[in-house]
């Protein structure tokens, strides 16, 4: 495959954002007529690789060259002129406009400043027409699905690169996460028209978070982390396995030692159990059982529905099969009320835009669950109320220790703790944390990590979700694997289970 | 030497520029009006202009606070100017048809049936807002449109005049020497402190009104709470529904309370609440209300031609927000008025510091204090 010149270079890029670093010298090439995934965990560095590669961020050191030239874009139009395309997650055209004129809005056909409509549509046609797709392209963008205008929004780039119709111009394709709402039929209808550039020579760089897609269609791939470049291989060299090791990057062997400590067996009766629960598009039909005093980690990589997976225990997002019992009795999960009420807590990953209320104080966020549960009939007496909040901000150390400050004010770590705050008051008998330590500090970390463990030795289950393999481990009785948007496993957390055994179960998707 | 700790504090107060631009129109008076600050006792009533701005603003009052509320959840209420006319047309024309106008269960009655009729059009915007998820300003943008059609159909198009003792007391009578709305008016805001600050309404309020999907995932029944501030907020329009064809002894369905939702968000805005929703503050809306009652009031004593009254108030209402912006402040005055959270000294370029801090009040009052007048000329 490897053809002796690469069409596009990048060598030692450096990307700062206000003295972090979030490229440290990444090298990558792309070869003409080749898919090259981009692989990473999330905050790897992937992202800002491409806006970096597409002029949408400036570089701060380093070089690209393409087609043998040095280039420096100054802005995404630069790119696109200098034949790299790109495609994003969501979908960047006008609904209200046809087909024909999303392709070529910008750039239209014109003679004497006016738009040759005929010769728009006859182009717009033959372009559509020669990359095997049946589309019309007169009807509006919005009569077609979803997936459908992604392939129109790929028609368009590709056709970006040049003046209108005959070959491509465009050297470069870019599809960053275009498959992440699309079904099993339109991702191959996407592949198809991906293979088909290939075989036109188009070099196509490819984000997903679905291994399996990286391996159906990719030739070569490279791997980020931490903003630094651990490696390039061919797809047909490197077996999944080996792919998410060098994606979470541990070795397997050092975290072994670790999670021994935290293994104890007594855990009590049934707590909670769904059944058959599920929604379309967030998650497939799952069966779980959660005992009183357990700890139930969720591993997978980002996107394998462990989030959503949380969302419907909590009534969050509303579950289209399955029931839920919690204590013997069926909860209905329309909204998190029902949840709340049966005990259950949700810490959303989301802080800021799920969790706080940035212009209330830390006292109001703290009793704000409690006060909901209670009713706005039955205010939390004050000397209750400051008793209560004095008292968890100084078990979990919120710092400042000011009841009155604003939350927003707060520090990462401590917004966390505040929000801990305001489920543990209510005493919940099912406590689900879904990365409660995202970019926090390593000693808030290790504290609410500390907590979970004591939380669930005085008897309180818990959900952890955590993108670190480590903390899962660490923590579970019981461990939940997921990928691609299915629960695949539940494994009984062991001296026997290791970190790669995990892996192993993510990369392939069964457990023995 | 805590002089400027002391004034840092003062200015940072939520209340201090809605009261120091109250402060400032007051002032603006004392030139063309010499005896503007005086009272006098004239037949067992008191008068004076103070008394009057009160007077004339209950009803802006009333329904500005209830605005407050709506606002603090991110909404807003367009029809309460509507629901003024509807209540006033349904008192009035129950208590003309009465063969005793001013028995006293006739009047009750009527005032019973007004404020239902408000409490139902505050459902109905609770219903679209809450339940239906349509966006609040076209909720309620329905009645008030459709409302004064209805008024005019309660009303046969006429003006209803009645001649009724009791009901008159509402909005035009006396009480323990002060006009009797002045006690309705401290009544609602008593009660309104009393049912969000004493309960937890207001807190949750705040925390619909700030975060939304927070509010959802905490538990909170935001859908209750979002009908309650519209009814409530009905509700108070249409007690001033009843002080204003009180005051006149008339309703008037295509005039009552024409334009006061306009002039209630105004004083909801001025009063320092966010019309992004969450913190809110009922004592910042009632300066706000007085105001812009203040300022209707100055227009008339300074001669402002009829015909431009609304430029002007415009124009002042523009240096009122501006006067609030942070931003704006620090670029004028100085960071020490504008940053919140910035650092003490004033270092923004341009700005007249005079040096000692202790100086600085009484330019910056001077700057200010020209700044209305100078739109005058």
């Amino acid at each position: 495959m490897a053809e002796p010149r690469p069409v596009l270079e990048m060598t030692g890029i450096v990307k700062e954002f206000s003295g972090v670093r979030a490229l440290s010298g990444v090298d990558f090439r792309l070869f003409p007529g080749e898919i090259h995934a981009l692989m990473g965990e999330n905050g790897a560095g992937k992202s800002t690789l491409i806006k970096v590669l597409t002029g949408v961020y400036s570089l701060d050191g380093g070089t690209i060259t393409l087609d043998g030239k040095s280039v420096l874009f100054g802005s995404p139009l630069q790119a696109q002129q200098a034949g790299i395309s790109t495609v994003y997650q969501e979908v960047n055209l006008c609904p209200n406009l046809s087909v024909a004129e999303n392709i070529f809005i910008g750039r239209e056909p014109t003679r004497a400043g006016r738009i040759q409509w005929k010769r728009l549509r006859r182009e717009a046609a033959e372009l559509v027409d020669r990359l095997g797709l049946d589309i019309d392209v007169t009807a509006p963008l919005s009569s077609y699905p979803l997936a459908v205008q992604q392939l129109v929004a790929i028609v368009r780039s590709v056709s970006t690169g040049d003046n209108l119709g005959g070959g491509s111009g465009t050297k470069v394709l870019v599809l960053d996460e275009p498959t992440s709402s699309l079904d099993r039929g339109e991702v191959q209808e996407l592949f198809r028209l991906m293979r088909q550039l290939k075989d036109e020579g188009v070099a196509i760089l490819f984000v997903s978070h679905f291994l399996d897609q990286i391996y159906e269609v990719c030739d070569r791939m490279t791997v980020l982390r931490n903003g630094t470049l651990v490696g390039e291989h061919m797809v047909a060299d490197l077996d999944q396995v080996g792919l998410v090791q060098l994606m979470i990057g541990k070795e397997l062997d050092q975290l072994e030692e670790l999670h021994d400590q935290q293994l104890r067996a007594d855990v009590g009766e049934s707590l909670l159990h769904a059944e058959g629960l599920g929604r379309v598009g967030a998650i497939d039909p799952f069966d779980l059982e959660i005992k009183k005093g357990e700890v139930v980690g969720l591993a997978g990589l980002l996107g394998s529905g462990r989030t959503e997976l949380a969302r419907l225990l909590f009534g969050a997002d509303q579950p289209d099969s399955g029931k839920v019992t919690i204590g013997g009795k069926q909860v209905s999960m329309s909204a998190p009320n029902d949840a709340i009420g049966a005990g259950v807590a949700f810490c959303s990953e989301n802080r800021k835009t799920e969790g706080l209320v940035p212009d209330l104080t830390v006292r109001e966020n703290i009793i704000l669950a409690l006060q909901a549960a209670r009713g706005w009939t039955r205010p939390i007496p004050a000397s209750q109320r400051d008793e209560l909040v004095a008292k968890y901000i100084k078990a979990l150390d919120i710092r400042p220790a000011n009841p009155e400050a604003r939350v927003g004010q707060l520090s990462g770590g401590n917004q966390q703790k505040v929000l801990l705050a305001r489920w543990l008051i209510t005493q919940p008998k099912l406590l689900i944390l879904d990365e409660p330590t995202r970019g926090i500090d390593v000693g808030a970390k290790a504290e609410i990590q500390k907590l979970v463990v004591s939380l669930s030795e005085d008897g309180m289950s818990v959900l952890y979700i955590a993108a670190e393999l480590e903390e899962v481990l660490r923590l579970s009785h019981t461990i939940g694997v997921l990928r691609d948007r299915r629960l695949v496993a539940q494994i009984a957390n062991g001296p026997e289970i290791t970190p790669s055994r995990i892996l192993e179960t993510i990369a392939s998707g069964e457990h023995e | 030497m805590s002089t400027p700790s002391r004034w840092r504090a003062l200015t940072h107060h939520h209340l201090f520029w809605p009261t120091a631009v109250l402060v400032l129109l007051l002032l603006v008076n004392v030139p063309f009006t010499p005896d503007f600050f005086s009272i006098k006792m004239t037949g067992g009533h008191l008068y004076g202009s103070l008394v009057s701005i009160v007077l004339f603003g209950s009803p802006l009052i009333l329904v500005a606070v209830g605005m407050t509320l709506v606002i603090a959840t991110g909404g807003i209420d367009l029809s309460v100017g509507a629901v003024v006319a509807i209540t006033g047309a349904l008192a009035c024309s129950y208590i003309s048809d009465q063969a005793d106008q001013s028995a006293l269960s006739g009047v009750l009655l009527a005032m019973g049936i007004g404020l239902l009729a408000a409490v139902v059009c505050g459902l109905w915007n609770g219903f679209l807002v809450a339940r239906m998820g349509i966006q609040p300003i076209i909720a309620t943008l329905i009645i008030m449109v459709a409302g004064r059609g209805v008024a005019q159909l309660i009303t046969d198009g006429q003006i209803i005049t009645i001649n009724s003792e009791p009901y008159k007391l509402i909005g035009g009578g006396y009480w323990l020497t002060l006009p009797f709305s002045i006690f309705v008016v401290a009544v609602v805001v008593a009660i309104t402190v009393a049912l969000t600050r004493k309960t937890a309404l207001g807190l949750l309020v705040e925390s619909v009104g700030g975060n939304a999907e927070a509010s959802r995932l905490v538990g909170i029944r935001s859908r209750r709470i979002k009908i309650m501030v519209y009814v409530f907020c009905a509700l108070c329009a249409g007690i001033a529904g009843l002080m204003i064809s009180s005051n006149t002894s008339a309703a008037d369905g295509n005039n009552a309370g024409l334009w006061i939702e306009l002039d209630a968000i105004l004083a909801v805005v001025i009063g320092g609440t966010s019309l992004l929703g969450g913190r809110f503050s009922i004592g910042g809306t009632v300066v706000g209300a007085l105001v812009i009652q203040t300022l209707t009031t100055t227009i008339y004593t300074i001669g402002v031609p009829t015909q431009t009254n609304l430029v002007f108030k415009a124009a002042v209402v523009i240096v009122v927000c501006l006067l609030q912006s942070p931003k704006f402040r620090a670029k004028v005055f100085g960071a020490k008025f504008g940053a919140r959270f910035g650092p003490k000294s004033g270092s923004t370029p341009g700005a007249k510091d005079g040096g000692k801090p202790a100086a600085a009040p009484s330019e910056t009052a001077a700057t200010t204090e020209a700044a209305p007048q100078m739109e005058v000329s």
